[in-house]
């Protein structure tokens, strides 16, 4: 596909949506408190885009901080309990008991343990994001071919080389689909954090916009969310571009 | 490492038995004895199933043998011995290295100085043509190509034993004899020490200087046959009389073990 197409698509079946809702809402007369049209949202935007932009940068920080530590952590245990056979066996299993409690529910605790300022939500968005990466890097680094391994033993190479000279490139495909997947559960946990406690963020003007019935505001929050979510995703695609030349382009770039 | 003596066999295989999954388990090679000199070419030919994957696999130190001995100069081959040279059916080419990469790792993983080895790299990529392809990774190439690359990367070392896995195996018929004559004129001019595993009569005679037939299941040596043959071959020599013979002679050996029937 080309590369109008690629943005022009997705950007046309997005105005489809928002067009028949705007019509359905209109004819149907629905109640702007109930569901208001996009019309009556973009107002509601245009009233304050400082003040929204403000909230919608504090979630996206938090998102990126607890995503990052989901990333960097995620990765360093997939790959300890995948070279050392032992520490799997000691650790996964409490890895996947703790991943069961539900975040939502430990939330409040971390606000006992943390206060109330960014360290809580990073925490949470970090903990639902985490999961993800250990999971697919782990399979990742797991994917190598037999006959590849077989080669790396016959030509001596260490432990370490085979780690980052083999297993870690193989795995790269996977931690990438991990990390896709972390970020959406991280700017989830971001807004958990804010529902739970928060003077700022987008987390938060839901909560309030909902207290008052401002179903425009909830829905303008929403509609920022969505976009971020859009965003932070396709940054994603970018990097993974560039860090897996291999897969998108015939020739490295430059010589050595 | 000293030099084994040049009448002394490079490769000792003495009553080799593997068995997988304990005693009641499956034996893939029973009692193998076979020895093989220095600058010998050896076609270990057979059905598949038939073991000689797991023989040369022994030979790589990635399997142990069950019972009896393996020597490789003199030395029980506990792990992959130094001076070792390896390549599989499946190119097991890296993608994520670019083709010159590729044929450095053996220098790369065995800790030497990368860098020292590049000459080497390009000359042998040069004698396969592919000098044009350094800097290209691994999925613009064909499959023939990427073969060609696998086995240059096998030879980066100068490999005093040279272990082939029906390297040749994926291809279609026009790039196999094509790869076949190239991996002759490169051993007729250096004279490594080759077991090349394959199940295909013509490349076995073509190649070799002596044809090993393993049985099927479980692994035996049921032939064991020197080729009085030129040492310099062209593809037209599998038109000629004397190469047709040994090939006939094989034909009619897997047929009296029921393998194929005419």
């Amino acid at each position: 596909m080309s590369r109008a197409g690629r943005i022009l698509l997705p950007l046309l079946g997005a105005v489809l949506f928002l067009l028949a809702w705007e019509v359905a809402v209109r004819i149907l007369g629905v109640r702007p408190i109930m569901l208001p049209p996009p019309s009556a949202i973009l107002h509601e935007l245009s009233t304050a885009p400082l003040w929204f932009a403000e909230q919608a940068v504090y979630t996206t920080l938090i998102t990126l901080a607890g995503f990052a530590m989901a990333a960097v952590l995620g990765v360093a245990f997939s790959i300890l309990i995948v070279e050392w056979a032992v520490l799997e066996r000691i650790l996964f299993p409490l890895f996947v008991a703790l991943n069961s409690v539900p975040k939502v529910a430990v939330a409040p605790l971390f606000i006992i343990w943390f206060g109330t300022g960014s360290e809580p939500k990073i925490a949470i968005a970090f903990l639902i994001a985490v999961f993800a990466v250990v999971i697919d890097s782990a399979l990742g680094l797991r994917s190598v071919p037999a006959d590849t391994l077989d080669l790396a033993r016959a030509l001596h190479g260490s432990r370490f080389k085979v780690l980052v000279r083999i297993k870690l490139y193989c795995a790269l495909p996977h931690i990438f689909a991990g990390l896709k997947v972390a970020m959406s559960l991280a700017l989830v946990g971001a807004i958990v954090g804010e529902f739970v406690s928060s003077g700022r963020g987008l987390g938060y003007v839901i909560l309030t916009a909902q207290g008052q019935f401002d179903t425009a505001r909830v829905f303008a929050a929403i509609a920022i969310l969505g976009v971020l979510g859009v965003v932070l995703i396709g940054a994603l695609d970018v990097v993974e571009r560039y860090a897996l030349p291999w897969r998108h382009r015939v020739a490295p770039g430059s010589g050595h | 490492m000293g030099r084994a003596d040049a009448s002394q066999p490079i490769i000792v295989s003495r009553d080799l038995t593997k068995r997988f999954g304990g005693r009641a388990g499956l034996t893939a090679l029973d009692r193998i004895s076979l020895d093989v000199r220095e600058g010998e070419f050896v076609a270990l030919l057979g059905p598949s199933g038939c073991g000689k994957s797991t023989f040369l696999r022994c030979l790589a130190g990635l399997e142990q043998p069950t019972e009896g001995e393996l020597l490789f100069d003199g030395r029980p081959i506990q792990g992959p011995p130094q001076g070792l040279g390896i390549a599989f059916q499946r190119d097991a080419l890296l993608d994520w290295f670019d083709v010159l990469q590729n044929v450095l790792l053996p220098a790369e993983f065995g800790g030497l100085r990368v860098r020292d080895h590049e000459p080497r790299a390009r000359e042998l990529l040069r004698m396969v043509g592919l000098q044009d392809f350094a800097h290209v990774y691994p999925s613009a190439l064909s499959g023939g190509m990427r073969q060609r690359v696998a086995i240059c990367r096998s030879l980066l070392l100068e490999p005093r034993l040279l272990l082939m896995d029906e390297p040749f195996g994926a291809l279609d018929a026009m790039t196999r004899d094509q790869l076949n004559a190239d991996l002759h004129r490169i051993w007729a001019d250096r004279r490594m020490t080759t077991l090349f595993v394959t199940h295909s009569i013509t490349e076995a005679v073509f190649l070799s200087t002596r044809v090993v037939v393993f049985s099927p299941r479980p692994g035996r040596v049921a032939e064991n046959v020197v080729l009085d043959l030129p040492a310099h071959r062209t593809l037209a020599l599998r038109e000629e009389p004397e190469f047709l013979r040994y090939a006939r002679g094989f034909r009619a050996l897997f047929e009296t073990m029921g393998l194929i029937h005419g």
